[in-house]
């Protein structure tokens, strides 16, 4: 079931004027910089869909960059969220494409700084709940329901064990797995959905684990 | 965890609980929180949902200039006349579109189950608490029954307006409301599933189609009268008015209408009303293109 609390019913709190195109974009971008780990210096959106007809009028670029800056959905300074983006020198590009998506509210985002880049596509699936459903080219489901942590890994013996075994030590209990590659011995991905907030510290001994040359988290 | 209107019902009665007592504890079972953690979550967006009431009553006017002013205008007619269609019901048409109101400014409210249909359900509340002497618990309760009807059909159809049209916001917010307007008069389980389907098989292909791509028109009176839709099915649903459709089968019924619905009247803002010549004029004098 995809939905599982009636707060995604009766809920969120939010800044209007549409769960989907606005609560919802804001989550994406704020999903996206949970995973990039910082602000970037330069986020470019493709909205496709009725993301593209629309997000003039809903504001969801507004909200995808306020997300990305960190906001949540029912802060006001998502409304004034462009204006900061230039203020702080990040530059914002906005494609409109035409291809037909699978959900009609889907973008994807590309933050970049320096040489990093993060690519990811998210869904907005209605009353402010979202999905990702591609990070850096690998599909994946990562609904938001619970905290998890994304880990690019090597694609050999050991990687798995080796991200488990710091969880089992700091006894953090896994609830789902899930984990994906591009080409056999090449880089892979790790999703990881939890019971509790990652702290800094679990974050910091994932990253210097063995084969894991990227973790980051998403928080409940 | 019920997984349709008729597992939920089921429970309710085998349990002897109302339906808002399934939801809480359910909630509580989800999420592994306290009694009272879950109580005092819904009590916030109760207080954002009475705020947004209070301040949409005050007049607000969205950026576009589309809307903004007509829950203003209702409250005054109402005191100063003597309204055809009755008073509590204007005073939650009133509520309802000083939310959407709100809303379309870029407010803050609390999405039940979309921000596009925010009103229905706390207009509604906001009117009948009174008549029903409606405690702050019974408001609350009354919060989880919308809930625990949203909750079915987001899972088994759709609250979004992209993916089913307006019949999934509007019609859903409006069924959901009628719902807990029968808990909090004292109907039973049975009848507030009755009131749902009623609502729903009234809202059933219901287009979205907002000029300009804005959640202002007609989104704003679309809540209005799903607020009165509420009213009155709760109404008939409590003078024991069966639907003779089940509830489940009337939230199947929509899923499917929103599956075949062109996507022109899914959110897209190339049908309907945005595409009439003044849809698109307005559209033209706010995006200036």
């Amino acid at each position: 079931m995809k939905y599982r609390s009636v707060f995604d019913i009766i809920g969120p709190v939010m800044i209007g004027p549409s769960s989907s195109h606005t609560a919802g974009a804001a989550r994406i971008g704020r999903a996206a910089r949970d995973l990039f780990g910082r602000t970037p210096e330069e986020i470019d959106i493709h909205f496709y869909g009725s993301f593209k007809s629309t997000f003039k009028g809903h504001g969801t670029d507004v909200a995808i960059v306020g997300g990305v800056l960190g906001y949540e959905t029912f802060d006001d300074r998502i409304k004034t969220s462009l204006e900061t983006a230039e203020k702080e020198g990040i530059k914002v590009l906005i494609h409109e494409e035409q291809a037909e998506p699978e959900h009609p509210n889907t973008a994807r985002l590309r933050l970049k700084s320096g040489t990093e880049e993060l690519e990811l596509t998210g869904i907005s699936i209605g009353g402010g709940k979202i999905e990702i459903t591609e990070l850096n080219g690998f599909p994946l489901h990562l609904t938001g329901e619970h905290p998890a942590v994304v880990l690019l890994h090597d694609d050999r013996y050991g990687a798995i064990a080796s991200a488990t075994a710091i969880l089992a030590k700091e006894k953090i209990n896994i609830g789902r797995m899930e984990v994906s590659r591009k080409a056999e011995g090449a880089k892979a991905l790790m999703i990881i959905e939890v019971d509790q907030n990652l702290t800094d510290s679990v974050m910091e001994e994932l990253q210097e684990a063995d084969h894991i040359s990227r973790a980051a988290r998403i928080s409940e | 965890m019920f997984r349709n209107v008729s597992e939920l019902i089921k429970k309710a009665k085998e349990e002897n609980i109302p339906v808002s007592e399934v939801m809480i504890r359910q909630e509580m079972k989800a999420k592994e929180l306290s009694r009272d953690r879950v109580m005092a979550q819904m009590e916030e967006n109760l207080t954002v949902m009475e705020e947004a009431v209070e301040e949409g009553l005050k007049g607000v006017q969205s950026h576009s200039g589309l809307t903004g002013g007509d829950a203003v205008l209702i409250q005054k007619y109402m005191k100063e006349k003597q309204p055809l269609s009755g008073g509590l019901l204007l005073d939650a048409v009133s509520k309802a579109v000083a939310t959407n109101e709100v809303n379309a400014a870029m407010g803050r409210i609390c999405a039940t189950p979309t921000a596009g249909s925010a009103g229905c359900v706390p207009g509604t509340l906001f009117a009948v608490k009174d008549r029903l002497n409606a405690s702050r618990e019974d408001m609350l309760r009354y919060l989880f029954t919308s809930g625990a009807y949203g909750f079915v059909v987001a899972n088994n159809a759709s609250i979004s307006g992209a993916a089913g049209g307006c019949q999934a916001e509007v019609g859903s917010a409006a069924g959901m409301a009628s719902a807990a307007i029968v808990e909090m008069a004292g109907g039973t389980p049975e009848q507030t599933a009755e009131a749902m389907a009623i609502t729903l098989k009234n809202m059933l292909g219901l287009i979205c189609d907002p000029v300009a791509g804005l959640v202002e028109v007609p989104c704003v009176k679309r809540n209005a009268m799903g607020a009165s839709q509420a009213i009155v099915s709760a109404d008939m649903a409590l003078a024991g008015v069966t639907s003779r459709i089940p509830c489940d089968e009337v939230i199947d019924a929509m899923f499917k209408v929103g599956q075949r619905m062109p996507s022109a009247f899914r959110e897209t803002a190339e049908g309907g009303l945005a595409a009439t010549p003044t849809g698109k004029a307005l559209e033209k004098k706010i995006y200036g293109s």
